[in-house]
C-alpha cells in the first residue's frame, strides 16, 4: 500500500477519463462480486463505460474481497487505485483500502460492522442491521441497503436503482427494494458531503450519458469467449474446474439448452482433451476450458490433436505459478509453454484477447482456424480478462461467422490423411457407407493406417507443417498486431502528458511515437490508457502463433525505444519478440499476481522513462 | 457382408499363436453379421488404445480412433454423445485400461455409457517386452520386476461391478464361439458393457495350459442378480493359476445411460445470433 501513497503525484486518472473508481469491500461471502455488479450496472444505465476488477483469496468464507468498478466515457479494460467512493462492508475494507482515497473520497460504510472515527476520513455510516430488522430482510440484503445509501451519494435517481434490481435482483424483490429504500432515505439526511459532492458534485448522468444510445451489456471475459465460441458454431463444451477458466464452464453449462450445447465435467483433464477429440471425429465442433495445471494433463492429447488432426479449441486462462501458485491471482506466465507444448512437431494457433471485445471475436475466429486447418487452437486468456467484467458492444466487437470446414466431396476412396496443396484433407464424418473414416495417432498413411515408412513419415511430417504456412498466410488478412499511435494534434487527453503526467517524467526526454509500448493480453487495455497519456505508441500482439513477424514489424515503423509491458518475471513476449530481430530496450515486468493498474503502469514508465 | 470383406490391406504383426486373432477374426464375424441385421457396418466405431490389443484397428476396413495409451474410453464416450446413432466399441488392454487410464474406466461404468470395452488382458506388457500389469499374479517375475512383483492383482470384473457397469462378461480366445456370442452380446447391450477376453501372450505369458485346464463356463446363473454376480466373479481374482476361472455373462442390468441426457437440436446460425442478442439483454 505504501506504494500507492507514493504515486500521490500522479495526476487523477479518472478526471482524465472523465469517469470515476468505485471501490466496494468486504469479506468472501459477502456477495461482492455482485454488489461490483450492481454498481457497474447503475453507471452503465447512465451510459458509462464500466471495467470491473474482482480481487479475491482462494477460498469460499472469510478473507478479503472487493471489486473495484472504473466508469468512464470512453471504452476502458484497465482499473484504476484513485478512489473516489469506497463502499465498506466492514473495518478492513477501510483499513485496507485508505491509501486508495484522494482528499475528495468519499466512504459509505456499514456502520455496525465499521467506523471512521479517528481517521478523519468523509463517509456516512448506515445503521444497516436496524435497517433490515425493521423489514423483516435476511442479512445478506445488506448490500442492497447499503447500495441504496450508495445511489443516494453519489446522486443516482432512486428510478435507475429501482431499476437494475428489479432486473437484476428478482428474488424477494419487494424485501429488497424496501431496504434499498431505507438505505437510499438515510444516505440523504446522514450524510454530509463534501461541498462540491464527489469530486465533481454533479450527477453521473449530467456528465456521462451517451445520448440516445441503450446501455450496453456488462459480461466477464469468460462470457465474451464463450459466446464468441457459439457464434462460430460451438456444439460442444468439456471442462474440469480450474479458476480462473471455472466461470466459463458454469456459463456454458448454463445456457447449454439454449443454444443446444453439450457440455460435460468429466473425472479430469486428461478425459477432457480426449472427449474434445471424440467429438471432433464425429464432426461436433468442442472446445475445452482450464488453468496450466490442467493445461499440463492435457499436453499428450494436445499432441495426440496435433498427429491426428482433430481439430480443438483450448482456453487457457492463466493464473499465477508455478504448480497450484497463486489460484485466484493474474499472470502472463504460461506464454512459452503454450507455444510449444506437446512432443513432436505441428502447427497451432494462440490468440490472446485482450478485452471481452476481443474475446468475443477472437475466439470464434480461433474455432473456424481449428476446424479450417484441423489444428489445435488457444484462446489465451488470464484472470484479468476471464474474471473482469467490461461493457459489451458486439456491434463494435465484430462477428467471426462460421467458417464450414472443408468437407470431402465423395469422390473415389475417402482418405483422411489426403495429400492436398494446403496440406489441409477433407473431412468426413462416420456414418459413411463404404468408406471406413480412420483416425490415427501413430505415424500414418494417407488412409490412417500405421506405417514406419520413412518417405511417409517425412511426407506426413511436411504436410502438417504446410498447414502451418497455410495458417499464416491466411492469418495475413487477420489484424494480429492492434497498434495505437499519438495523435499528432495532441488532441485530448493522450498528447500531452502535462505537468505531474506519468509522475513528474518530461516530455522532452523522449520522442512521442518514437516510443513504443509492447504487450499481449489483457495488458492492452492498461498500456493503451498509460499510452494516450504520455504520448506513446502501443502495440498490442493479439496473435502469437504464428508470430506476426511482418505486421509486427510494420507497427514497428519508426519505433526506436520498446518497452516490453508483461505479467510475469522474464519478459516472454520480449524475447519471443528478440527471436525475430526485434530488440527491445526495457522491461516493465509485474509478477505479483495482481494485474498493473493505470498509476502502476505510469509509475513503472515514469522510472523507466527518466 | 462377409467378414473378409471388413480386411483392411495392412500386414498383421502380431506373433504367431497370439490371442489377439482370435478377438479379431470374433470381431469381424460378429460386424459382418449385424450388418445384415439393422446394424451397418458403417455406423460402427472402434476405438483402441496402444499395445498390442490396438494394432485390430488397423486390421479391419471400419470407421476408428487409434488413440493414445489408456485413452479409448473419453474419446469414445464424445463420440457416442455427439452421435447416439453410432454404435462404439473399444479395444483396450489390461496395462491400457486397468493401469494409465483405470480413471476413465470407472467413469465409464459410473456413467453407464452406452458404449463396449473388449479388455484384451494377456497380463502382461507385450509391446514393451514383458513386463507386469495390474492383473499379473503376485510374484510375476517380469522385466520390470526380475525379483517378482510385490503387487497382488487387482480384478477388473469385480471393480465394474462396483463401478456401475451393466454388462459384464469374460470370454477366452481359445474359444471362439463363446468370444463370438459374447461380443455381440456386449455390443447389442444398451449401456456400457465390459467384457474381458483372456487373451494369451505367447511370448511373454503363456497361460494357455493354466487356462485350458481350468477355465469353465458359467450356466444358468441369475445375471439379474448383484449378489449373484459378485459370487462368481469373486470365485477367482487373477492371483492363482490352479483354480477354477469361470467364464461367460456374469451380469446385465438396465439403467438410464449417460448419453442420453444431452440435447439434440441446435439452433442454426441466424436462430444462434438472436439468441445470443437475447441472452445479452440479461447483461443490460
Amino acid at each position: 500500500m505504501a506504494d500507492v501513497v507514493d504515486r500521490a503525484n500522479i495526476t487523477d486518472v479518472n478526471d482524465m477519463a472523465e469517469g470515476f473508481s468505485v471501490l466496494i469491500g468486504g469479506i468472501a461471502g459477502d456477495g461482492i462480486n455482485e454488489a461490483g455488479l450492481t454498481v457497474s450496472r447503475l453507471f452503465s444505465s447512465l451510459g458509462y463505460n464500466i471495467f470491473m476488477y474482482y480481487d479475491y483469496p482462494s477460498l469460499i468464507r472469510g478473507g478479503h474481497n472487493f471489486s473495484i468498478v472504473r466508469a468512464s466515457r470512453s471504452s476502458i479494460a484497465a482499473h484504476s487505485d484513485r478512489i473516489d467512493v469506497m463502499v465498506a462492508l466492514n473495518q478492513e475494507t477501510v483499513d485496507r483500502h485508505r491509501s486508495r482515497l484522494k482528499e475528495s473520497s468519499f466512504i459509505l460504510y456499514d456502520a455496525d460492522k465499521a467506523s471512521l472515527a479517528e481517521t478523519g476520513l468523509a463517509g456516512c455510516g448506515l445503521a444497516v442491521s436496524g435497517i433490515l430488522k425493521e423489514a423483516g430482510a435476511l442479512p445478506v440484503m445488506k448490500n442492497t441497503c447499503i447500495l441504496g445509501g450508495f445511489a443516494r451519494a453519489v446522486g443516482i435517481d432512486w428510478a435507475v436503482l429501482e431499476a437494475v434490481l428489479k432486473k437484476h435482483i428478482p428474488k424477494k424483490l419487494e424485501q429488497n427494494l424496501l431496504v434499498a429504500r431505507r438505505g437510499y432515505d438515510q444516505a440523504g439526511p446522514f450524510c454530509s458531503l463534501p461541498a462540491n459532492g464527489i469530486k465533481t458534485g454533479q450527477q453521473p448522468e449530467a456528465r456521462g450519458r451517451r445520448e440516445k444510445e441503450r446501455p450496453l451489456p456488462i459480461i466477464s471475459g469468460n462470457q465474451a469467449i464463450g459466446l464468441g465460441l457459439i457464434a462460430a458454431g460451438l456444439g460442444a463444451y468439456v471442462a474440469y474446474p480450474m479458476t480462473p477458466s471455472s466461470s466459463l464452464l458454469d456459463f456454458l453449462a448454463r445456457q447449454a439448452g439454449w443454444f443446444g450445447l453439450k457440455v460435460i465435467h468429466p473425472e479430469n483433464e486428461i478425459a477432457v482433451m480426449l472427449m474434445a477429440q471424440g467429438f471432433a471425429y464425429a464432426g461436433v465442433k468442442a472446445a475445452v476450458g482450464t488453468s496450466g495445471g490442467g493445461f499440463s494433463l492435457m499436453v499428450e492429447g494436445l499432441s495426440l490433436s496435433g498427429m491426428a488432426e482433430m481439430p480443438v479449441v483450448v482456453v487457457m486462462a492463466q493464473r499465477a505459478g508455478p504448480s497450484t501458485g497463486l489460484p485466484t491471482y493474474t499472470a502472463q506466465s504460461d506464454l512459452n509453454f503454450i507455444a510449444s507444448a506437446g512432443q513432436g512437431e505441428f502447427p497451432r494457433f494462440v490468440v490472446a484477447p485482450g478485452d471481452a471485445a476481443q474475446a468475443y471475436y477472437w475466439s470464434g475466429v480461433a474455432l473456424n482456424l481449428a476446424w479450417r486447418y484441423q489444428i489445435p487452437s488457444f484462446i489465451l486468456t488470464d484472470k484479468t480478462v476471464s474474471e473482469s467484467q467490461y461493457s459489451f458492444d458486439r456491434g463494435a466487437a465484430g462477428e467471426p461467422g462460421e467458417v464450414a470446414p472443408i468437407i470431402w466431396d465423395g469422390r473415389g476412396e475417402f482418405l483422411r490423411y489426403r495429400f492436398s496443396e494446403s496440406g489441409v484433407s477433407p473431412l468426413a464424418y462416420p456414418p459413411v457407407r463404404g468408406q471406413a473414416v480412420k483416425t490415427d495417432s501413430y505415424m500414418h498413411d494417407e488412409k490412417g493406417i500405421t506405417t514406419e515408412d520413412a518417405l511417409l513419415t517425412r511426407q506426413m511430417a511436411d504436410k502438417r507443417l504446410l498447414k502451418g504456412r497455410s495458417l499464416a498466410a491466411e492469418l495475413e488478412g487477420y489484424e494480429t498486431v492492434v497498434s495505437h499511435h499519438p495523435s499528432e494534434a495532441s488532441s485530448g487527453p493522450g498528447g500531452d502528458p502535462g505537468p505531474g503526467g506519468g509522475g513528474g517524467v518530461k516530455s522532452s526526454q523522449w520522442q512521442p511515437g518514437r516510443t513504443a509500448l509492447l504487450c499481449w493480453g489483457s495488458n492492452y487495455g492498461v498500456c493503451r490508457e498509460a499510452g494516450q497519456r504520455l504520448g506513446l505508441s502501443v502495440i498490442s500482439v493479439v496473435v502469437l502463433v504464428p508470430f506476426p513477424e511482418r505486421r509486427l514489424k510494420g507497427a514497428l515503423q519508426g519505433v526506436d525505444r520498446l518497452i516490453a509491458v508483461e505479467c510475469n518475471a522474464t519478459g516472454q513476449l520480449a524475447s519471443m519478440a528478440e527471436s525475430f530481430g526485434i530488440p527491445i530496450s526495457e522491461r516493465i515486468l509485474k509478477y505479483d499476481g495482481r494485474p498493473f493498474s493505470i498509476e502502476d503502469l505510469l509509475s513503472e514508465l515514469g522510472r523507466v522513462l527518466a | 457382408m462377409n467378414p473378409k470383406d471388413l480386411a483392411s490391406p495392412a500386414r498383421n504383426t502380431w506373433c504367431p499363436g497370439c490371442g489377439n486373432f482370435s478377438i479379431l477374426n470374433a470381431v469381424r464375424s460378429v460386424l459382418a453379421e449385424m450388418d445384415g441385421q439393422g446394424y451397418p457396418v458403417e455406423n460402427t466405431v472402434l476405438v483402441a488404445g496402444i499395445g498390442c490389443h490396438a494394432k485390430i484397428v488397423d486390421y479391419l476396413n471400419v470407421n476408428s480412433f487409434y488413440s493414445i495409451h489408456g485413452r479409448t474410453l473419453p474419446v469414445a464416450t464424445a463420440i457416442k454423445v455427439a452421435n447416439p446413432d453410432l454404435n462404439v466399441i473399444c479395444f483396450s488392454g489390461d496395462g491400457d485400461s486397468l493401469a494409465e487410464g483405470l480413471d476413465h474406466l470407472i467413469f465409464a461404468a459410473k456413467r453407464n455409457i452406452d458404449v463396449t470395452l473388449i479388455l484384451h488382458d494377456n497380463r502382461v506388457y507385450g509391446l514393451t517386452t514383458g513386463q507386469y500389469t495390474p492383473t499379473s499374479p503376485q510374484g510375476f517375475r517380469g522385466r520390470s520386476t526380475p525379483e517378482g512383483s510385490v503387487e497382488p492383482p487387482m480384478n477388473p470384473a469385480a471393480l465394474m461391478l462396483d463401478a456401475g457397469a451393466t454388462y459384464i462378461a469374460r470370454g477366452y480366445s481359445h474359444g471362439i464361439e463363446q468370444l463370438q456370442r459374447l461380443i455381440k452380446e456386449a455390443v447389442l447391450h444398451r449401456g456400457f458393457s465390459f467384457l474381458d477376453v483372456l487373451q494369451v501372450c505367447v511370448s511373454y505369458n503363456n497361460l494357455y495350459e493354466s487356462y485350458n485346464k481350468w477355465t469353465y463356463t458359467v450356466e444358468g446363473n441369475d445375471t439379474s442378480s448383484h449378489q449373484e454376480a459378485r459370487k462368481i466373479i469373486g470365485s477367482w481374482n487373477y492371483d492363482r493359476s490352479d483354480a477354477p476361472i469361470p467364464l461367460g455373462c456374469f451380469y446385465r442390468a438396465g439403467s438410464p445411460r449417460f448419453d442420453q441426457y444431452f440435447s439434440v437440436v441446435r439452433p442454426d446460425r441466424a436462430e444462434r445470433g438472436r439468441r445470443i442478442e437475447v441472452l445479452l439483454e440479461n447483461f443490460i
